[in-house]
């Protein structure tokens, strides 16, 4: 895709910031959810679940039941999440050793999984860990056994790259994390289900049209009935 | 009398040969025992391959290692970390070798190693560039690849409390690795923070039995300060 046509979609439109897109996801969660939040746009989702509704989150280094940052004073120095930031543990919430924390995800324990991706693609491939095939160092984490054991696989990220290149493809080009996977994408310019039938357009950025965003996506995308 | 409790970090990484395979715990700093890292690098052993989630921070720990040149081959799933410039300085000089592997795959190679399982098929990887050349099987219509476990010959892990059967306990998450890589080794060696009599710690909540622990260090640092 060439810059400016991203750039015209974008002053056209307005577009949401990370902080939305955490929020849409969160609005969409349902009570009574088990969810594992990636690392990035993902982990904002936590501030933004409505406080009446009780979703239970797992973090990989063995923590069920996480809780928001603590206050500054109330810092406990060995309680940290996969990001490798401090946050708290809610009553309730407990610890577990990596083996059993990767049987919660591996296992087909976790309702969702809300991740963080370089691209995906219309048959629900994920890229999220390496950004080439000679990438001398990647770091896959949990991201493959998360994207192979959650009972679904949201993505959170911005449409297009900085230089305004989709990352909503026809096909991933960079090495997959999981083919087929992810059901629902959710982007600074809109949100998407991905079906049967490639990307179905659930929701758009105000001011953006169908045609306007079509223009700064790779994947064909449909309208939601 | 069964004591496991060793005086100094000399004592506890006695033995300890080149070219073994370390475990070591931790996610992040978070449970990384530190100390004993420190003492093998006294110790002196060399031609390591280091099995951590992580492959170290600035120029402490684990990175230190690196620096001296003790380490021939790094097994982690998360090589970035906030600054690994001690790993990357020598993976791009080539003094080391890089081996990715997904993080539940890497804790549960141990686990089936701490547990008397030489192999097992997992769903994690399929498809991707990690499962190629992995044998593959089909079970139930879904396919999975084949992982053997991973046997360490030394385990370094950081504990909360001990007793001098071996008996542990950790803080929060920095369980992590921890008990996993406790069962997987050889001769496992643990840092705790509090050494408690025999009988002080509730059975109930051991999530290590002092069966998988051969030597215990006190050290009693206080709290982490990086992450």
């Amino acid at each position: 895709m060439n810059v400016n046509v991203s750039a015209n979609v974008l002053t056209a439109c307005r577009p949401w910031s990370r902080v939305d897109i955490a929020a849409h996801a969160a609005r969409d969660i349902p009570e009574g959810y088990y969810v594992n939040l990636g690392i990035g746009i993902p982990v904002l989702v936590a501030d933004h679940i409505p406080a009446d509704r009780e979703v239970i989150i797992h973090s990989e280094n063995g923590v069920l039941g996480m809780g928001p940052a603590p206050a500054p004073d109330k810092i406990n120095r060995w309680l940290i999440n996969a990001g490798k930031q401090y946050v708290t543990l809610v009553p309730g919430g407990c610890y577990m050793h990596h083996a059993d924390s990767f049987a919660v995800i591996r296992g087909g324990h976790l309702d969702l999984c809300v991740l963080g991706a370089f691209q995906v693609a219309e048959n629900g491939d994920l890229a999220n860990w390496a950004t080439s095939a000679s990438d001398s160092t990647p770091a896959v984490g949990g991201a493959m056994d998360l994207a192979a054991g959650a009972k679904a696989i949201w993505v959170l990220m911005e449409h297009t790259t900085k230089s305004g290149e989709s990352r909503l493809k026809h096909r991933c080009t960079y090495p997959l994390t999981a083919p087929g996977v992810v059901k629902r994408v959710y982007t600074n310019l809109a949100v998407l289900d991905v079906t049967d039938d490639g990307f179905v357009v659930r929701e758009m950025a105000p001011g953006l049209t169908l045609e306007a965003l079509q223009d700064v996506t790779e994947a064909r995308l449909r309208i939601a009935n | 009398m069964i004591n496991k409790i060793v005086k100094t970090a000399a004592e506890a990484m006695a033995g300890i040969r080149d070219g073994s395979v370390v475990l070591l715990g931790g996610f992040g700093s978070i449970g990384l025992p530190y100390a004993l890292v420190d003492g093998l690098l006294e110790q002196g052993a060399k031609d390591l391959t280091v099995v951590a989630n992580n492959a170290g921070i600035g120029r402490i720990g684990l990175a230190r290692l690196f620096d001296a040149n003790r380490v021939r081959k790094i097994i982690c799933s998360y090589p970035r970390t906030a600054d690994p410039i001690a790993f990357l300085e020598a993976y791009r000089a080539g003094r080391v070798e890089l081996e990715v592997m997904p993080q539940g795959t890497m804790a549960e190679r141990m686990r089936a190693a701490g547990a008397g399982i030489p192999a097992f098929y997992t769903p994690t990887s399929v498809g991707t560039k990690l499962a190629e050349g992995k044998e593959e099987r089909e079970f139930g219509g879904r396919k999975y690849v084949l992982e053997e476990a991973l046997y360490g010959d030394v385990a370094l892990v950081e504990a909360w409390e001990a007793d001098r059967w071996g008996n542990l306990t950790y803080r929060s998450s920095a369980r992590n690795f921890n008990p996993v890589m406790a069962m997987a080794a050889k001769l496992t060696v643990a840092q705790a923070q509090h050494i408690v009599e025999l009988g002080a710690l509730d059975p109930e909540q051991v999530p290590t039995p002092g069966i998988f622990v051969d030597r215990v260090l006190h050290v009693p640092y206080g709290e982490p300060t990086v992450t």
